[in-house]
Parts: C-alpha cells; structure tokens; sequence
C-alpha cells in the first residue's frame, strides 16, 4: 500500500504553486463541497479527524475551535507562520510548493467558522515564501475565489492578509504573535483569557499553525473519519517530519502521524552522515527535550513521545553523531534563548542570560563540576516560573542534555577544556552538498 | 517633530512623500480603526527608504498611524530586523544554530569573519558589509544557510559565498 500524502503530494511539481495547476489537480473542490454543507458540519469532520495543531502543542483542532464564545462577533483567525524553532522547516516548503492548499485551508476554516478577515502571520525572514503567498492571495482574490463572495457564488466576504514580523521567536508565541500584530512588542499576554476569547483587537481569534490549517482542505473533501484512521488514538492524519543535522538525506518527510521515530532517521534519512554511531536526538524542535541513542525507537505521535519523556513538538527532528559536543550545542541552544527572551518575565529574562554564560565558560573550560549543579538550579528556577512557553523552552534542554550527557559537562569542568576541541561541531565539516546531497521532500 | 503638510525634519520631502504613499496601501490590510497594526511594517518601509529606523523615522512612522512615537521606539527595538543606526551597504547574517553548525554552519562564520576582516559581527571599514549571526533561519535541511540583504542563501560552501558576495557592489 502506497502512504498517503496530504501535505506534500505536489511538492516539486513544476509551476505547482500556480493557482491553474492547484484547480487541475483538484484544487478548491474541498471548498466548493463545503460550500453544500452547513458550517458546523465542516467543524464536525474536523473533530472527527482528530486533528492536533502542528505548531508544537499538539492540542486538539476542532475541540480549539469550540473555545470561541457563540454570540460575540467579528471574529478572527491568524495563521501562524512564524515557524523559527530551531531545527523546524515544514510549513514554509507548504507556502512555498503549494499556498493555495493553505488558502483553500483558510476559506474553509473562515467558512466554518463565520470569519471574514484572516492574517497569516509569517516570520520576517521569509522575504521569499511571503512574496509566494501574496501572489497566491492575489490570485484567489482575481479569480473570485475570496472576496465578496467565496468560489464566486456564495454571499461570503472573505479577506485574507500577509502580516510579516521582523525578527523574533517570541512571536510563534499565539499571545505575542497577536501583539505583534497589533503593531507592538511580542510581549506574550497572560492567559486565561485565551485568544478564542480575548485575542486579535480583544476579539475571538483563533490561531492555527500553516500545516494544521493545510491539512483541512483534505478533511473535508475525504472525510474526518478518513484522517483519523492514518493515525492513532486521538491522533489522526499524517505529520511533516523535518530531520536535520548528521544524516545521510536529512530533509522533510511526510509520515503518519504515529511514525517510528528510528525508522525516520535511520531508513528515511539515511542514516546518521559517514556511518558514524548516533548520539542523540531532539525529536521535536530546539525545546523538545533530549533523547539519548537508545531512546528513540518510539513512535512519534503526541502521547508517544510525551510518555518517553521529550515532546514531537514541531515534528523538526536533530541528529546528533557521536562526533558531536553536547556542551557545545547546548551552549548554543541557551544563547539562542538567551537573545529570544523578550524580557517580560525576570526568570526567564535573568535566568537565560546566566544559563548562556555559564555554558560558555564550560564549553571553554572555566567552570568547575559545582558549576554544572549551579546550572541545573537555573534552569529549574527557570522552568514553570513565566507568563509563556519560552521559559520551559529554555529550561528543558538544560534539564535533560544534564541528565542524558552529565559526565560531558563534568567532563569539560574536570579538564578545563572541551575535550573535543575543534571537532567539537562534529566530524563532518565538508561542505553539505558534497556528503548529503539536494533536500529530499517525502518521497 | 512632524507637521501634517508632510514633511518631516531631517528627511527628504520626495522620500517621506513616496513613504506616505506606499504606507496609505499598506494600511488597507487593516480595520480603519486599527492603524498602528502597520507599524512593522512601517518602519520595515522606512528603513527601505531612509537606510534605516532613526529616530525621525519612527517619529514619522508613529504621526502617521496615528500613535505614539514611544510604540514605534518600542518596535522599532524589539525585532532584530529593524535597524536603529546605520549599516552597510549590504547585511550578511550567517545561521550558527544548532542544525547548521552541525553540517558547517559555524565554519562559515569563521570563514566571513576572515573574508572580511572581522574579529567579530560589525561593519567593514568601508561601509560595504554588515556581518553577523542570525538565529535559525528554517533552513536546517538545507543547512548551512545565510541572509543577504533578507534574501536567503542555503547549502553553503565558501566557495558559493564568495559568488554571492563578488556578485554585490
């Protein structure tokens, strides 16, 4: 039995992000069925089908949408594209080898939910895929797919909006991405109330990720039960899986949902790069914490990954071989929070930069072994401590590249050195395309 | 600082007009009532325009959307892509995250900071290049990846670099 894609069926195929090609494959006929049906009836198939957000939480889509208080009006939606965890790079191959899925995901989601103004809120890096998605707007909107009427037949005004940010993790977070799309700092907002009830302009706004909201089309057009049954339990559907760092093909696979997380890396991706052992792995993005090489013959499925300790997050998976410094690659994860700390919160703001700083002076071998428990203090004062994620995000790698690789940073404290030196980055130095070869999608 | 005539101290009056203009289809994206939501974008069109987000700019910025020049402070030193003093020609943000200093990533840098003659991220002597490091850039299957004036690099060698930056003036 061939697998089932529904993210990446026509990823690579030439001119495929243009609106002619998305309607000869079929395009827009998921909205143009909707379109015979009662909007509920749309948000049922999508409880049905067991839908989680593919942002990084996991929760439920279609019990998500339920949270918006009946009686208020307007309401809004908000895509998040923000899409900067470190080692995730799924929703911007979806903007940029098939927008209009996304766009017929929105109208569909708009439909359903009585919205008529929706933002698709995308990182300020992605000059390209912003560019991509305003043409693909431009398009549906020419073609009187949005607009005032939806598919140019039903009396359903429909405006849809790129908003690009400029420069901040922080703004992946629902709460910040909404101030920042006020025209604000992305201070995240405290929360209850959540954004279904008080979000964008104090209005209901729901807020799904690019691939939770591409993945609707699908639904509708085959059926919840249909999506439920390519996964497990209250997971359905299948997952972008973004596998990075030592491997032989690393790249964007799509898999169902409940994929085994060793088949990923060691059949999908190739393998761990020059035939080396695997160290360890981050299964879900930089804040998922870390798996050790024995660990990681789960499935990859929410409750899975949560039951062996670490998170599938945002499906963005990074090998590590046996080559690799686990100080080293902390230290960088803790700056990177570090500079990503909007500040609000003085756990989070202090214990980032003292996280860094420490880690630093391990990795450099100025640190003692009393420094490592001092570390781990840190990020436990750290976690649980702040309005948003970012502080768990910060404290979690801490946490468990302590526990998994303890005798590493003892190690660096007792030399005074890293002991790796400058390998300490891994053995493969060569340049990428020379040992791995062009990005592979999901094939 | 401002005055609603259109002009705006210490910038060019053609520029703050094309500025006007291309902010009036800006604000479209947004309820009336909601103005400042184009606030990054603003100053994003500013820093286009001025070569960066002075103090001017985003006192201009905020008149415009019709709030405070604090909010557009605020902003304007918040987003690591908005610029509040001058830069090089061209800015060359090099990814050292964790997927792609695994695949060179942190080679690379090293390598820009010897091409250029930097001991760290800073300008060169001539004004050409801003350098510096980015956070993840999303391009860890196609790592190691680069930002040239916002636009997107990927799978690097140095050898690919030197082509891209000899190909700027």
């Amino acid at each position: 039995m061939s697998e089932t894609l529904i993210l990446s069926a026509r990823w690579g195929k030439p001119g495929g992000a243009a609106l002619e090609s998305y309607r000869a494959d079929g395009g827009y006929a998921a909205l143009d069925k909707a379109l015979g049906m009662e909007p509920s009836a749309v948000v049922d198939e999508v409880k049905k089908s067991n839908l989680r957000g593919r942002g990084g939480a996991g929760f439920a889509t279609g019990l998500k949408w339920t949270f918006l208080p009946k009686d208020i009006r307007p309401r809004y939606l908000t895509v998040n594209a923000d899409e900067s965890e470190p080692g995730t790079f799924k929703d911007r191959y979806i903007i940029e080898h098939d927008p209009h899925m996304l766009i017929e995901g929105i109208a569909l989601t708009c439909y359903a939910l009585d919205i008529h103004l929706a933002y698709i809120y995308i990182r300020g890096e992605f000059a390209k895929q912003a560019r991509v998605l305003e043409q693909a707007i431009a398009e549906a909107v020419a073609a009187g797919i949005i607009g005032p009427k939806l598919l140019g037949k039903k009396d359903f005004d429909l405006q849809i909006h790129v908003h690009r940010g400029a420069g901040a993790y922080i703004c992946g977070e629902e709460s910040a991405l909404l101030e920042s799309l006020e025209g604000k700092k992305g201070y995240p907002r405290l929360k209850p109330p959540f954004p279904a009830v008080v979000g964008l302009w104090a209005k209901p706004t729901i807020i799904n990720n690019v691939e939770t909201i591409a993945n609707v089309p699908w639904i509708v057009k085959h059926g919840g039960d249909a999506f439920a049954a390519l996964g497990v339990g209250k997971s359905g559907g299948t997952r972008l899986f973004g596998v990075s760092g030592h491997v032989n093909r690393p790249g964007v696979y799509e898999k169902p949902v409940a994929y085994n997380l060793k088949k990923l890396i060691m059949e999908d991706a190739g393998g761990v790069l020059g035939g080396r052992k695997l160290k360890a792995v981050i299964p879900g993005g930089s804040s998922a914490p870390v798996l050790a090489a024995h660990e990681i013959d789960i499935s990859m499925e929410f409750d899975a990954v949560k039951a062996a300790g670490s998170m599938s997050g945002s499906g963005g998976v990074i090998v590590f071989d046996e080559s690799a410094c686990m100080v080293r690659a902390l230290a960088r994860l803790s700056r990177f929070y570090a500079e990503e700390s909007c500040g609000q919160c003085t756990p989070c703001r202090e214990g980032t930069n003292w996280m860094e700083g420490m880690l630093e002076r391990i990795e450099a071998g100025h640190a003692v072994a009393a420094d490592v428990a001092r570390l781990e203090q840190v990020a436990n004062s750290i976690a649980g401590n702040t309005i948003c994620a970012l502080g768990d995000a910060a404290a979690m790698p801490v946490q468990s590249f302590l526990k998994k690789f303890r005798p590493e940073f003892l190690a660096h404290a007792e030399l005074r050195r890293c002991p790796c030196g400058d390998t300490g980055w891994g053995l493969t130095q060569e340049p990428r395309d020379a040992v791995a070869g062009p990005m592979r999608y999901a094939r | 600082m401002t005055n609603h005539a259109g002009g705006v101290e210490g910038l060019p009056r053609e520029k703050v007009e094309q500025f006007d203009r291309e902010l009036a289809e800006i604000v479209k994206r947004y309820p009336p009532d909601r103005k400042a939501s184009a606030m990054i974008p603003a100053l994003r069109l500013g820093q286009t325009l001025f070569g960066y987000v002075s103090p001017a700019v985003q006192a201009l910025a905020a008149d415009r959307l019709g709030t405070s020049p604090s909010r557009a402070e605020e902003v304007a030193t918040f987003y690591v892509m908005l610029e509040t003093h001058e830069f090089g020609r061209h800015l060359v943000e090099v990814c050292t995250n964790v997927s792609c200093s695994l695949t060179g990533g942190d080679r690379l840098w090293a390598y820009l900071k010897a091409k250029l003659q930097l001991a760290k991220a800073g300008t060169t002597a001539d004004g050409k290049f801003t350098l510096r490091e980015a956070e993840c850039l999303g391009s860890c299957g196609t790592s190691p990846a680069i930002l040239v004036d916002e636009e997107m690099h990927e799978q690097l060698t140095p050898q690919k670099v030197d082509k891209i930056l000899g190909g700027l003036t």
